[in-house]
């Protein structure tokens, strides 16, 4: 095998035993990596209804066929466990070093069952698995304990990914992070890791990766590298994704006080622009990229002085605009912190946001917020907020279970201004105006997301009017969800994205070049279409039902009140057709279930028999 | 005469490790970053930059060998390894100041940056994406700074 190994690494922290169990060259062709074979591994491993904060969820990690070679952008792993937010899959993904360790020790896959009896790491060294003690470790936050793990095994060699303070105490939202600022950021896959006692993983590989066909390889990748230097992936190097804050806010769909708007009146000082030329040092890439999108932004004045973090548009929009926040080196302290502290920036802010918007409308009272005065904008109290969350202090303890589960809880009317989908907080993106991105946002299998489904490109770019709600929305979501999946299985960067002239011929020549596996253009669409509807398997397994598949209460009802979306928002008919349209367009049964003709056409007999259902042939 | 060298620019460099891939598929016909002869060197959050053999002159290395392995090639001044005499103990890494010589894991004998020498230029260089890596001589380096401090300078005072 070239590039696999076919061996997947199972853990039960339980028990304290790891074995290595193998794949075969069809098994990995079918699921190639990163996403789709972090959740096949899911999908088998952990057992059907568990509790995803119990020992019987499985926390799964897929390494990338393209990972350590020069095929640019794709030294990254997938990572997917049963939701601790959704209930359904959790499929995140994240890159560097770690992703690149995690291949060179030996492994396509490791699966992960069971809890430790108390704080454990575990060291991957090669062949060599040990369960080390991590009471010491307890409490430290994310960059620190990469360090501490690195200084104990005293190898730089050594990659940790890691959970902090939110991750220990299972806020749902926690993420894993590794290399100091990369994360394994949405869905709470950190929490599943808490709830295993499991504070890091550290990985030692050493050994080489051989491809196919080097020289077929080298000859096709330099012109990818060079094209990643052209006009294709500007927008990623100059300014980095904070740059779409302005274009955002110009057409109306930048998140605003919790959604309550979609322009903010104070973009200007929280713009990509603002941000690079008064607070990035310097744009860095992660092992194995050639884009460098990372702006890491630093503090020299004021109340935040130090604080120095990569700052992307998401974490922007949920910790600036969406707080009503204007005061740009405040995003950056409050993104700073949720890296240390291990929590999502976006379900972070969104939760705030949820926060602050109760407040003002008197649902939460002083007393219920320890004393903080949570106005839109002030953020003195957000930032005092984010280590509560983590700490699962007070009104952090409430606001660490998402704004789902929160807004239960508080009741008062205030679901109506949860801002999720499935339990997953919201991307930066109001959909009201953006009818296809909209509906593909509530079918979406990991919920509140956009980097599961490229359909707002269609509607930013002006392919459909983004106004309108129409037959014909489905298919083209469809597309966009199939497309965005075989970039996280492959695993390649999306920002490479404008640098293909025929995507699923060059992609799959690669694929062949690196991996010596045939693969046809046709086969890697397919694979797109294999891993929506792997994802969606799982969540039928899980107990979706229609009822899931849909948005936020305030988006289904609340016109825009201002700016150039004003008036707009999409019906609960609207969406119903949408979704309709697009169950039409999957070959699905109108109630969204798989027909089992469907799975089995896609090589999924297995599944098939689980849950696949009598209906119409696709 | 002075000889050429991998140059980094810092400000270029972007950490990702391309060098390294590219270096090690080059000269051991696969991806092993632990046998690259250029190294990345990165510090959180914004240090970075790839070190290889600088081609010193009277290569401190050479001086170092107590098994007279090195010889320094007098018109380029890359360092040959004699693999029947070196073994591996590590006397010119420690000589060398700026950890540009490898102890390759797998030979157990050392190795270092030839410039590609049968290409007419470097791999990393060729590959580099941002163009963080040349070949240039020392005092082709000290020229590029000294007119970048002018330009700088000359900038403030406009």
């Amino acid at each position: 095998m070239y590039s696999y190994t076919g061996a997947i690494l199972r853990i039960d922290l339980t028990e304290r035993k790891s074995w290595v169990t193998h794949v075969d060259e069809s098994y990995l062709k079918t699921y190639v990596g990163g996403v789709a074979l972090a959740t096949r591994l899911l999908y088998e491993t952990a057992k059907p209804g568990a509790d995803p904060l119990g020992p019987e969820n499985a926390l799964c990690f897929a390494a990338s066929a393209f990972g350590g070679t020069i095929v640019p952008v794709g030294t990254k792993h997938g990572v997917a466990s049963k939701s601790p937010l959704t209930g359904f899959i959790g499929d995140s993904l994240a890159s560097s070093y770690f992703s690149l360790a995690l291949k060179r020790a030996g492994y396509d896959g490791i699966a992960i069952t069971g809890q430790a009896q108390g704080l454990t790491y575990l060291f991957i060294d090669d062949d060599t698995v040990e369960f080390r003690d991590a009471t010491h470790l307890r409490g430290l936050e994310c960059f620190a304990t990469e360090e501490a793990i690195r200084r104990e095994l005293g190898d730089e060699n050594v990659r940790v990914a890691s959970i902090g303070p939110g991750g220990e105490n299972r806020v749902r939202y926690a993420c894993i992070g590794n290399d100091r600022g990369r994360q394994a950021g949405r869905t709470g896959n950190g929490a599943t890791m808490g709830a295993k006692n499991l504070k890091a993983i550290a990985l030692r590989g050493t050994h080489a990766i051989r491809v196919a066909d080097l020289e077929g390889l080298k000859a096709r990748s330099l012109p990818l590298i060079k094209a990643a230097q052209g006009a294709a992936t500007e927008k990623y190097r100059i300014l980095g994704t904070p740059s779409n804050v302005l274009v955002m806010n110009r057409i109306g769909v930048l998140p605003t006080r919790n959604f309550q708007q979609t322009t903010f009146e104070y973009a200007e000082e929280v713009s990509g622009e603002v941000m690079h030329q008064q607070f990035t040092q310097k744009a860095v890439g992660c092992s194995g990229c050639v884009i460098a999108c990372e702006q890491i932004a630093a503090v020299h004045n004021g109340p935040y002085a130090g604080a120095c973090v990569s700052v992307d548009y998401e974490s922007l929009y949920a910790l600036g605009p969406n707080l009503g926040i204007s005061y740009f080196p405040a995003i950056i302290r409050l993104a700073e912190l949720c890296d240390r502290n291990g929590l999502d920036t976006m379900s972070t802010g969104v939760s705030i946001g949820w926060a602050m918007e109760a407040y003002e409308r008197g649902i939460l009272n002083a007393s219920e917020c320890d004393g903080l005065d949570l106005h839109f904008g002030n953020h003195e109290a957000a930032v005092a907020l984010v280590p509560k969350i983590a700490r699962r202090e007070g009104l952090g303890n409430l606001l660490a279970e998402g704004v789902k589960r929160a807004s239960a809880q508080l009741g008062r009317g205030s679901d109506q201004f949860a801002m999720h989908i499935k339990g997953l907080e919201m991307p930066g993106y109001d959909p009201r105006s953006l009818k296809t991105f909209a509906m593909s946002l509530a079918v979406g299998t990991r919920g509140g997301c956009h980097n599961r489904s490229l359909a707002y490109e269609a509607d930013v770019k002006g392919e459909v009017n983004r106004f309108t709600a129409e037959k014909g929305r489905g298919k083209i979501a469809s597309e966009k969800e199939d497309l965005a999946a075989v970039y996280d299985d492959l695993v390649l960067c999306k920002f490479l994205r404008g640098c293909f002239k025929d995507f699923f011929a060059e992609a799959s020549e690669l694929y062949t070049l690196v991996t010596g596996i045939p693969m046809s253009p046709a086969e890697l669409k397919q694979l797109g279409e294999r891993t929506v509807n792997l994802k969606k398997a799982f969540n039928i397994r899980e107990g979706w039902t229609r009822a899931d598949d849909d948005l936020p209460y305030r988006l289904t009802h609340e016109p825009i009140p201002d700016g150039p979306a004003k008036g707009h928002y999409i019906t609960p008919e609207e969406l119903r057709l949408e979704i309709d349209d697009y169950y039409e367009a999957r070959g699905w049964t109108a109630n969204g279930l798989i027909p089992r003709q469907k799975l089995r056409e896609l090589g999924m007999d297995d599944i098939a028999e689980d849950i696949g259902v009598d209906g119409p042939e696709a | 005469m002075t000889h050429r060298h991998i140059v980094c620019d810092p400000d270029k460099c972007i950490g990702c490790q391309l060098c390294e891939y590219i270096c090690s598929a080059t000269k051991e016909g696969e991806f092993d970053t632990l046998r690259s002869r250029i190294r990345n060197v990165r510090i959180e959050p914004t240090v970075m930059l790839s070190v290889s053999c600088r081609n010193c002159e009277d290569a401190p290395c050479v001086v170092a060998c107590p098994r007279d392995a090195l010889s320094q090639r007098p018109d380029i001044g890359t360092i040959r390894v004699d693999a029947d005499r070196c073994n591996g103990c590590g006397w010119c890494v420690s000589a060398c100041e700026f950890g540009a010589i490898l102890l390759n894991p797998r030979t157990k004998k050392v190795a270092m940056c030839d410039l590609c020498a049968d290409n007419t230029e470097p791999q990393c260089v060729i590959y580099c994406p941002k163009e963080a890596l040349s070949l240039a001589t020392p005092e082709e380096v000290a020229q590029k700074s000294r007119r970048q401090v002018v330009a700088r300078l000359l900038q403030e005072l406009l």
